[in-house]
């Protein structure tokens, strides 16, 4: 039972920022991998320091390599000291560590589904009440579908009085048709609303801020349609090459491993109605909407909307670096693209014919996430030819990195005898106006995980959605396998991303 | 961590027009030695504190970390001091790395003296900026003080375990609830007692349990009867109990009336325990629950004894806040709303002993 499903009100719960969450035990597949190492142990103890995990909480940690429970619980601890976010306090990792037990073997392996079985019930017998089960499948890939058919068929996927979910990882999926047997296959085992399927973007405060600028501010809603905005761009650019994830990243590249998932939210962000209520229902019904909208591209025009491109040798940050084709790892003449650009229109009543141009890259000038609305021009300007050769079409700049904040750009008189107008910002820095620090990520997720909320996950409809927009393209791409063409490492990105563009646009500088 | 970098500027006998262009030149000069170098924008917050305490509260005030008011200003008061000086500091934590911002906070001292009380308003009020909350903080008392420029503030932060007796305290919490948002460390001393009570009874068969209570004790430390009133006052506001005055000296105990009967109130003095705060909570019901917290390590002890009289005992994890933590979080609430407050001040006034003597208004510090 969740808590959010409950009809009794509790109503010790008004006016208190952290909200009961029912005793859990977490199960995290694929416990010694490096995204438990670094991301949710670390957020777990982070919310153990504050108080906000469960009154009873426990932790099972499954994995192939063979360990007792207590060297599973040192690499727990030295993995919290060495990359939580605040100073660790020994008391309550003690506490924390003190529930936390091992299971090894592999995941197809029914022998591990029983000994997980033993472990919950032992944790359920020593709670003295019934904990929900939230299963984590932090693996790779492959082994979702095998992790949660196990599930099933060894009677893990319920549990009488209590709730059981699971939190599933990207990707979902490499194509629509993956991602459909996917769906298909966990939807076999669990109902939608046990199902969270993370992607970690949307916990992330700078995404649910957008939701507040849109929402809570009158003075964009009436310009936020086709009659004003002339062009969005959305783009995720890193300074830093692939590092040692040659092994995921050459088979993802940057269309799969960003521009499905996370800038298809970004855009979705940007474009959705405003909901009747912020419940997950509402939210996501308007985003699902918002990617319906967007036409599936027909193989004949995937050259005009969209580029992929490689980096090659370069400077990045002072220093020489390597192209992609000598990045450890990375097969010899591979095709995984580093940079995607696309233009997509969402066809409906608002935006109809508005340009979103989504691009994404590694080894590109910057690192910059953001997104730019560029209003249309004014329809007269009554100055000299001189005087308005500064004048530009507003912008709206949305940034959600490194430097979260809202710029506007304007049109400013040049303080002088003649009337000589340049671009000029208005800026608001959120770092500037708050005193909390954000939570990470995955510290919300996991709790609302927990707490049965799936507002900031992806529901089925809405990722394969996502898939119906992206696999036309990576279908294209794969039967034309190269060689890609390069950009050099450090630079703007590759020059043939201007060819998606309408004549009259220009990607913004990085 | 990087180190603290502070431009300085100071003056003696100046106006707050001098230190307010001292201010506007340091940020820019900030400014233009790099373009990473911008000013927080959150919080004002004034502080009226007694010059030989300075020193203690500019303690407290550093071990709130990323709660510091983005501007402060403290008025350091002695009864000789004749001329108007003033201090003024620009620090950030370091130099903005690339692509990054360094947050500016300004701190201004300004040492006041009793022929400057009458003129406090148009001493502060040029040196707030505009259109941002302001916090008045009155650690050392001076009530009269604070009445002179409470028209610029819309919160005050009090600590009523500071107070001598908890009924003074809370009346005076009451009366300047009326005018401005009042954010009482003494009830954040309670938040996670209140958290762990309301996650105790979330799970659907205890909830029902709610309106079973039969009994509530809760212990404290000896000089922390408030933030105990001001628990059983939210659990008496929360759950509709008609709140009737305790009776005791030291301990106090007596009763609420909720809709289904009696519950019998208790508060004890814990004179063992050696910080501020609470010391445990014990809850009865009529089914024969009984749920008890008591601070620990690491967290709160948890014990339950369910109907049938199994027992269970557990540690709900939690690192302490600290005093530094405590005043911190009561900066941050400055900007936040909470709305449960005022019904538990209410609740706990209604329970505060006939007998006590009543403060008249104003008059309580």
């Amino acid at each position: 039972m969740s808590t959010v499903e409950q009809e009794l009100p509790n109503p010790l719960v008004e006016g208190l920022e952290r909200l009961p969450v029912d005793p859990t035990t977490l199960v995290i597949f694929g416990a010694t991998g490096d995204l438990a190492r670094r991301k949710l142990l670390p957020a777990l103890y982070n919310l153990a320091h504050e108080g906000a995990l469960p009154e009873h909480f426990r932790l099972i940690g499954v994995a192939r390599r063979e360990k007792a429970h207590e060297d599973y619980r040192a690499e727990c601890e030295q993995a919290i000291h060495q990359f939580s976010r605040r100073a660790v306090d020994a008391d309550v990792l003690k506490g924390l560590l003190e529930h936390v037990k091992y299971v090894p073997g592999t995941f197809d392996d029914e022998h591990v589904y029983d000994e997980l079985r033993k472990v919950l019930e032992q944790f359920e017998k020593h709670a003295g009440e019934r904990l929900n089960r939230l299963f984590y499948l932090s693996t790779a890939p492959t082994f979702f579908p095998v992790i949660v058919q196990a599930l099933g068929r060894m009677g893990l996927a319920e549990h009488e009085g209590s709730a059981v979910r699971v939190i599933i990882e990207k990707p979902f999926g490499t194509s629509l048709a993956q991602a459909k047997e996917l769906n298909r296959c966990v939807l076999a085992v669990f109902s939608e609303p046990q199902v969270f399927r993370i992607d970690h973007y949307l916990g992330k405060e700078t995404v649910q801020n957008m939701m507040a600028f849109r929402f809570a501010n009158g003075m964009f809603e009436p310009l936020w349609n086709r009659n004003y905005i002339d062009q969005v761009q959305i783009t995720a650019a890193e300074d830093i090459g692939i590092g040692s994830r040659a092994g995921y990243y050459d088979q993802a590249g940057a269309l799969r491993d960003l521009i499905q998932n996370h800038m298809l939210q970004l855009l979705c962000h940007v474009a959705m109605e405003p909901p009747v209520r912020f419940s997950a229902e509402e939210v996501r019904n308007e985003k699902v909407k918002v990617l319906c909208a967007i036409a599936k591209p027909i193989a004949q025009e995937i050259d005009r909307i969209a580029v992929r491109a490689q980096y090659s040798s370069g400077h990045s940050g002072g220093e020489d670096v390597a192209g992609y084709l000598h990045e450890e790892g990375v097969r010899e003449n591979s095709s995984t693209e580093t940079f995607a650009a696309l233009r997509l229109e969402v066809d409906n009543w608002r935006w109809a014919g508005v340009p979103f141009y989504l691009r994404a890259g590694k080894r590109l000038a910057r690192k910059v996430t953001e997104i730019a609305v560029t209003l249309k021009p004014v329809p007269h300007l009554a100055f000299s030819q001189d005087g308005s050769l500064g004048v530009r079409p507003n912008q709206l700049i949305l940034t959600l990195q490194p430097n979260e904040g809202v710029t506007l750009q304007l049109g400013a008189k040049i303080p002088g005898t003649r009337m000589v107008i340049r671009p000029v910002n208005m800026e608001f820095l959120y770092g500037t106006s708050f005193l909390s620090q954000s939570p990470e990520a995955y510290e919300r997720l996991i709790t609302d995980a927990m707490r049965g909320d799936p507002t900031l996950f992806t529901r089925n409809d809405e990722v394969e959605a996502q898939w119906r927009i992206c696999d036309p393209i990576v279908k294209a791409w794969e039967q034309t396998p190269g060689p890609l063409e390069q950009y050099e490492a450090g630079s703007q990105g590759p020059r043939q991303a201007q060819r998606i563009l309408r004549a009259d646009h220009h990607w913004r500088a990085i | 961590m990087s180190a603290v970098r502070d431009s300085v500027w100071s003056e003696q006998d100046t106006t707050p027009d001098a230190i307010e262009g001292a201010l506007r030149e340091l940020l820019a000069e900030r400014h233009a030695e790099h373009g990473g170098f911008a000013p927080a924008r959150v919080l004002n917050m004034v502080a009226f504190v007694e010059r030989q305490y300075s020193g203690e509260i500019a303690n407290r005030l550093r071990g709130v970390g990323r709660y510091h008011a983005s501007r402060l200003v403290v008025l350091s008061y002695h009864p000789s001091q004749r001329s108007l000086d003033a201090r003024v500091t620009v620090a950030s934590e370091g130099d903005p790395q690339p692509g990054e911002l360094a947050l500016l906070r300004e701190t201004v001292v300004v040492q006041v003296g009793a022929q400057h009380l009458n003129d406090l308003l148009t001493i502060v009020d040029p040196l707030l900026v505009s259109d941002m909350p302001t916090l008045m903080w009155w650690p050392h008392g001076h009530p009269q003080t604070l009445e002179a420029l409470i028209s610029l503030a819309q919160a005050v932060l009090l600590d009523s375990i500071d107070e001598p007796a908890a009924g003074a305290a809370i009346d005076r919490a009451c009366e300047l609830s009326r005018e401005l948002y009042v954010v009482d460390l003494a009830w954040l001393r309670s938040t996670p007692w209140r958290e762990r009570i309301a996650a105790t009874f979330d799970p659907v068969p205890m909830r029902a349990e709610l309106g079973q209570i039969t009994s509530v004790t809760v212990t404290h430390h000896p000089a922390s009867a408030v933030p105990a009133l001001l628990l059983l006052g939210w659990l008496s506001s929360r759950l509709a109990w008609q709140a009737m005055p305790l009776a005791g000296d030291g301990a106090l105990h007596g009763s609420a009336s909720g809709p289904r009967g009696e519950i019998a109130l208790r508060l004890r003095p814990a004179p063992a325990l050696q910080v501020p705060g609470l010391q445990g909570l014990e809850i009865q019901t009529a089914s024969g629950r009984l749920v008890r917290l008591d601070r620990g390590r690491g967290g709160l002890c948890a014990h339950r004894r369910d109907p049938d009289g199994r027992t269970h005992t557990w540690t709900v994890l939690g690192a302490s806040r600290g005093e530094a933590g405590i005043l911190g979080e009561g900066i941050r609430q400055a900007l936040l709303r909470d709305p449960t407050y005022i019904p538990a001040l209410t609740a706990a006034r209604a329970m505060l002993p006939t007998d006590r003597p009543r403060q008249p208004k104003g008059a309580a510090q």
